[in-house]
């Protein structure tokens, strides 16, 4: 029963991603106009030249927030993780 | 580890410091940026703890300094971007001013330090919160698998 229930939500998962493979749209279509308007102004608006890092740190600056609050979990999920092995070791 | 590893390290450290400091510093001119150049001097502090003992490294580098190196970058990153707050939210405040307001020529150039507004203040403030975050990560973690004890 758990077997056929399995097999059949895999194959609907498996139609589900060949028809998003099918109707996918074409490659560029349809046209974007974000980026063009950043690679041609970032530099006289922002007065950088390595266009990637005003984009990081400047149009997209929430995003950047996000990355760094990630690595500062990291770092506190790591401290308090070896710290409380080693209080247990201690007492 | 053995006396060659810890010679070449002696050599190779500072030079793999400098790049990353490099790299932050630059972060608007070429590519990289604070991300990139905290990765680089944090695997410096790697490699200066694989080829010297977790304890000898301890002794230069304290968790908690580098726990307030972490929150005082993390600190400065969202201070710059209130900078902008009477505009919007991460407003580039900077370009036009005297310090870091310079524009480039449009197109290709070899290069300015003293442009792109905030972004090199934004780099600096996030490369010292990578390095101090990944030396601590690497830090910890050696020093829990060595038995040495970690104080608060």
């Amino acid at each position: 029963m758990r077997k056929t229930a399995t097999i059949i939500s895999l194959g609907i998962v498996i139609i589900l991603f060949v028809a998003c493979a099918m109707l996918i749209h074409p490659f560029g279509q349809p046209p974007a106009d974000m980026d063009d308007y950043i690679i041609d102004n970032a530099q006289t608006e922002t007065g950088a030249n390595n266009v990637v890092t005003s984009v990081v740190f400047d149009y997209r600056g929430y995003d950047t927030l996000g990355e760094a609050t990630i690595l500062f979990t990291a770092v506190t999920a790591v401290m308090m993780l070896f710290r409380a092995t080693k209080e247990e070791t201690i007492q | 580890m053995s006396k060659i590893v810890r010679t070449i390290t002696n050599l190779f450290t500072p030079f793999i410091f400098m790049f990353g400091l490099y790299v932050i510093v630059h972060g608007h001119i070429t590519p990289g940026g604070g991300f990139q150049g905290g990765a680089v001097f944090a695997s410096g502090v790697a490699l200066l703890i694989v080829a010297f003992n977790s304890a000898t490294v301890q002794r230069y580098l304290k968790e908690h300094h580098l726990s307030t190196i972490e929150s005082s970058g993390a600190l400065m990153f969202i201070g710059l971007a209130f900078a902008g707050i009477a505009i919007t939210f991460f407003c580039n405040v900077l370009v036009g001013s005297s310090i870091f307001g310079q524009i480039p020529p449009e197109g290709s150039n070899p290069g300015f330090i003293w442009t792109a507004g905030v972004i090199p203040l934004m780099n600096i403030a996030v490369g010292l919160k990578v390095i101090a975050g990944l030396s601590a990560i690497v830090l910890v973690m050696a020093l829990s698998s060595s038995n040495v004890r970690i104080e608060e």
